[in-house]
């Protein structure tokens, strides 16, 4: 039994956040006008602050903390590092993009509350805390789809993932209620004896439930709508923040809570298969004909969560299950920030057309395209191509080949609309003028994202023994 | 030195593009010399080769990716060597050869130089992650290559084929999980997967991963009925390129047949070996009968190439079916199906850059369009006639070494297939002839009064693969010992396998 003071120190990382955000909160307030851009460095500064905090505790993992709500396992830490590198490569793209708004600053403070909602998705193992993460990261995101005061898409954007999270965190809401009427407990440690002889069907209405407000983080069947939408009309760096870094902690979190409960006799594992399979093929098929590469983006981010769900269906089944789920969502963070880094380089162009010929005029950015859209295909040696590899494996190895067999299908049909962006990318003739291009901080995030993505699939080594002895607490 | 000969030509696709001073013919220039460092080394190798030993020779490996047993791994025997020299044969003669380079030069020569590192590497891979790795990035090389430098509906086609062959190797991505999780300790080592037989006892799954693997590489390589990306690539390449496709991207199909399906899923090869014949008995028919219908002189060649890959299919079939048959007549069929591979790369490889020629000169597939070039190209007659010649399976020339003895062994393992097999060589025969006689003999149309002969570079590359045809058709010693080393190494491990 721990003593009853609080053990502080466990929770350094999202301390960090948090102090860091006030201070974020303070800069933004009181800075003159000309100087709101620095609060981009000082939330970097807070997110290298807290992403070492995270490396220390990642030498001897404290676990299970704060008596028994919170895990600080590997995985959470892991899951912590990735958000904290991707919200800090999303920070890169929106120095520029945002350079004239006067809330400049503010937006920092949204972006860092995002980061940190997200991180408690990933520790919660108490349903309370879990839905503490998911409202904190959804809240501090509907206003960051909606920054744009002035543009009707972007409005449009916010009002949407509002309402399509209002309904979904009504039903995560209802369904936290019916798991604590039915296990006796919120802290998903008493799920297994506390769910013992409970009623089958309601306790797969309560997963299902839960499983819903999940899925509108995710961004995954059945309230998926919202990602085509905020892929389009957010602002594109924005975009690329709220299909990414909200997905690592919801993911994590539905593994978690899966791998708590425990096969049951209806079990959750049938229930989160048919979710991966409806994710990724109607995400897939939405995609198919889309002219406009920001929705084009944002269906693909919906079928990734597909794939992504492949290893939550393993959890408990396969070894690799978690090391499957963390590798993907690296490689899928990164990617997506690669390929809308492209997007808000071009200034936010995302009519196909005016990609045309883009490997002349731009070539760099080109390549970034290819990489990024390359290793959401899983061609090798990327790092998409790893975190499909281990998916694919975890869900044979669990017992649902149907599922990859299914994943690879799609994995075809994905090819087929980037290459309706590459190929006229590639082949055409480039515009008379180039493109104008915005500024050197997105070039630079986009370009590192792009290289890490290739780093990831020649030395995957490293991180794959990092992710190998994550487990899931509370199990 | 094997990780040399897949390094050098990646770097050199690098430098191509980094070397902003060099253009035009000197960038070229160094381009084929790069290209050609591969061929040196091998040479080197097959100098070094050891026929006495069996298993894979030259081998080098490093960590890197151990927790999910992944190794870098690179090797050679006698099934490999012949096929990877062939390689490095084919690119520099492609490289070097005249195309239209619609002004993207450098771009062009690059993604050669990248294939052809990705090429090798497919050959020279011991590790089913690192083999997987290469062949996955042959498309997306192809794929730029058809699309950017191709003619009539290149992009469509290069579409087609993109998403046809990677449906191909994601079902090889599967059948690859079905070896892995099998195995205990996991290892994507070849040698090692081949020692263990992980699926040894278990019908059901070692169905399914044949399956998996037939319908894959069967779309590669191609057999009908997935053929069908087949033709719409070849006419729309340009000919360089429709020569690696037709000489070495069809061969990864047929060399995976034997390295990884014969050797690690012998059982259910076994079982299905005579659907696996019928097949490719169907290609041979199918794949004559409807060269002989085209008009389309790159559509004829390539249809062709079903033809010729359903000899190969059926040579490895016969050496598969462990109850039929005596070993020694397996052996003969399966030694036949890899210098058939050989063939095949040389002389069809060799028609597609005559295609390529034909085509730069006049633009025009048509066969109905063309007559009596002889008096005005005889070096391109000469040579045109001799690769058909040897296409067509005539004695002295490396067809026929192939087809020989792809059909005596066969003889003794399915009599029927190869009796309907017979059938195609006939009809191949017309069809190279009518196609000799409607570009060569006859009227000369008006039009082409000023078509120009071979030139030199044109014949520098042609020469080499005209030699060697010849060379393997009358003395083919030297290359059959090398295969006949891998072919007993190979069908010895079949049947201990199988426990017979």
């Amino acid at each position: 039994m721990k003593q009853m003071s609080l053990p502080l120190g466990e929770v350094l990382p999202e301390l960090v956040l948090v102090v860091g955000t006030v201070l974020t909160l303070m800069w933004a307030l009181f800075a003159p006008r000309r100087r709101q851009a620095a609060t981009a460095l000082v939330a970097l500064a807070v997110l290298g602050a807290a992403a070492v905090a995270t490396a220390v505790l990642l030498v001897d993992p404290p676990g299970s903390t704060f008596f028994g709500t919170y895990a600080a396992d590997p995985t959470a830490l892991w899951a912590k590092l990735i958000i904290i590198v991707g919200t800090a490569a999303a920070v890169g793209l929106s120095v520029e993009w945002f350079a004239s708004d006067p809330r400049h600053g503010d937006l920092y403070v949204l972006v860092l509350f995002t980061a940190l909602g997200s991180a408690l998705m990933a520790g919660a193992t108490d349903l309370m805390e879990l839905t503490i993460g998911i409202l904190l990261s959804s809240a501090a995101s509907f206003a960051l789809a909606a920054f744009h005061r002035r543009s009707p898409a972007s409005g449009e954007a916010g009002i949407k993932y509002f309402l399509v999270g209002g309904l979904a965190n009504a039903g995560l809401l209802y369904g936290s209620a019916l798991l604590f009427g039915l296990a006796g407990t919120t802290v998903y440690a008493g799920f297994r004896a506390g769910l013992a002889g409970a009623d089958a069907a309601a306790l797969a209405a309560a997963f299902a439930l839960v499983a819903v407000g999940l899925a509108f983080k995710l961004g995954a069947v059945p309230v998926h709508q919202w990602v085509p939408d905020v892929a389009h009309g957010s602002p594109a760096p924005m975009a690329a923040l709220i299909t990414a870094i909200p997905k690592v902690g919801s993911l994590i979190a539905i593994a978690r809570l899966a791998a708590a409960i425990g096969d049951s006799p209806v079990g959750w594992r049938p229930i989160v298969a048919v979710l991966s399979a409806a994710t990724m093929t109607i995400g897939n098929l939405a995609a198919l004909w889309q002219d406009d590469v920001r929705r084009l983006l944002g269906w693909s981010a919906v079928s990734m969560t597909g794939y992504g769900l492949m290893g939550v269906v393993a959890v408990g089944r396969s070894d690799i299950a978690v090391p499957s789920i963390l590798y993907f969502l690296l490689a899928y963070v990164v990617g997506n920030l690669a390929a809308f880094g492209v997007v808000v380089e071009l200034r936010g162009r995302s009519d196909i057309a005016s990609y045309s010929g883009l490997a002349r005029s731009r070539p760099l950015l080109f390549a970034v395209l290819v990489v990024a859209f390359l290793s959401f295909v899983g061609i090798p040696p990327l790092g998409g191509f790893v975190a499909k590899l281990e998916l694919f494996l975890a869900t044979i190895d669990a017992g649902y080949a149907w599922l990859a067999v299914l994943a690879v299908a799609n994995t075809v049909v994905s090819l087929f609309y980037y290459l309706r962006v590459l190929g006229p990318g590639y082949f055409e003739a480039p515009a008379p003028t180039p493109l104008p291009v915005l500024g050197r901080w997105s070039a630079v995030a986009t370009v590192t994202c792009a290289a890490a993505l290739i780093a990831m699939g020649l030395v995957a080594q490293p991180l794959l023994r990092a992710f190998q002895d994550g487990g899931l607490l509370p199990r | 030195m094997l990780t040399a000969v897949i390094f050098v030509p990646l770097a050199g696709a690098v430098a191509v593009l980094a070397l902003r001073g060099l253009e035009g013919r000197r960038l070229r220039a160094v381009a084929t010399a790069i290209s050609a460092v591969p061929l040196v080394l091998l040479v080197v190798a097959w100098a070094r080769f050891d026929l006495g030993r069996g298993g894979f020779q030259l081998v080098e490996s490093a960590r890197w990716i151990p927790s999910i047993g992944v190794g870098y791994k690179v090797g050679l025997d006698g099934l490999s060597l012949p096929l990877a020299a062939l390689t490095a044969l084919l690119f520099p003669v492609s490289i070097a050869y005249p195309v239209d380079d619609k002004g993207r030069l450098r771009e062009y020569l690059a993604w050669f130089l990248f294939l052809e590192a990705v090429s090798l590497g497919v050959f020279l891979a011991l590790d089913l992650f690192l083999f997987y790795v290469f062949f996955d990035l042959s498309l997306v090389g192809m794929y730029f290559l058809i699309g950017q430098w191709g003619h009539g509906e290149a992009r469509r086609s290069a579409l087609k084929f993109f998403i046809y062959t990677l449906t191909g190797t994601l079902l090889i991505l599967l059948g690859i999980f079905g070896l892995y999780l099998a195995m205990s300790p996991r290892t994507f080592d070849m040698a090692e997967i081949i020692r263990q037989q992980p699926l040894a006892g278990n019908a059901l799954r070692g169905g399914l991963v044949f399956l998996a693997f037939a319908i894959g590489f069967g779309i590669k390589t191609p057999v009908v009925p997935f053929h069908t990306w087949l033709p719409a690539a070849h006419v729309d390449a340009p000919g360089p390129a429709s020569t690696i496709l037709a000489g070495v991207l069809l061969k990864m199909g047929t060399y995976a047949f034997v390295r990884i399906v014969l050797s690690m899923v012998p059982e259910a090869f076994d079982r299905y070996a005579i659907w696996v014949g019928i097949v490719a008995v169907v290609s041979i028919v199918y794949g004559a009968f409807v060269s002989l219908g085209q008009t389309n002189l790159k559509r004829r060649i390539a249809y062709t190439s079903v033809n010729h890959m359903g000899y190969v299919i059926l040579g490895i079939a016969a050496a598969a079916a462990v109850g039929r048959g005596s070993p020694s007549a397996r052996q003969l069929a399966l030694t036949g199906a890899t210098v058939e591979m050989v063939a095949h790369g040389l002389i069809t490889g060799a028609l597609f850059l005559l295609a390529g020629s034909v085509w730069n000169r006049g633009e025009e597939y048509d066969l109905e369009a063309y007559g009596g070039l002889t008096s005005r190209a005889p070096a391109m007659a000469g040579t045109t006639i001799l690769f058909a010649f040897a296409s067509l399976g005539l004695p002295g020339l490396a067809g026929f070494v192939a087809e020989f003895q792809v059909f005596v062994g066969t003889f003794d393992v399915f009599p029927w297939l190869a009796g309907i097999g017979l059938l195609g060589i006939l009809i191949t025969a017309a069809l190279f002839l009518q196609m000799l006689q409607k570009l060569f003999f006859g009227e000369l149309p008006e039009r082409w009064l000023t078509w120009p002969d071979l030139s030199r570079v044109e014949l520098v590359g042609l020469v080499p693969l005209a030699a060697l045809v010849v060379v393997i058709g009358v003395a083919p010693a030297w290359l059959l010992d090398v295969i006949d080393s891998a072919s007993k190494g190979i069908l010895a491990a079949t049947r201990a396998a199988l426990g017979r």
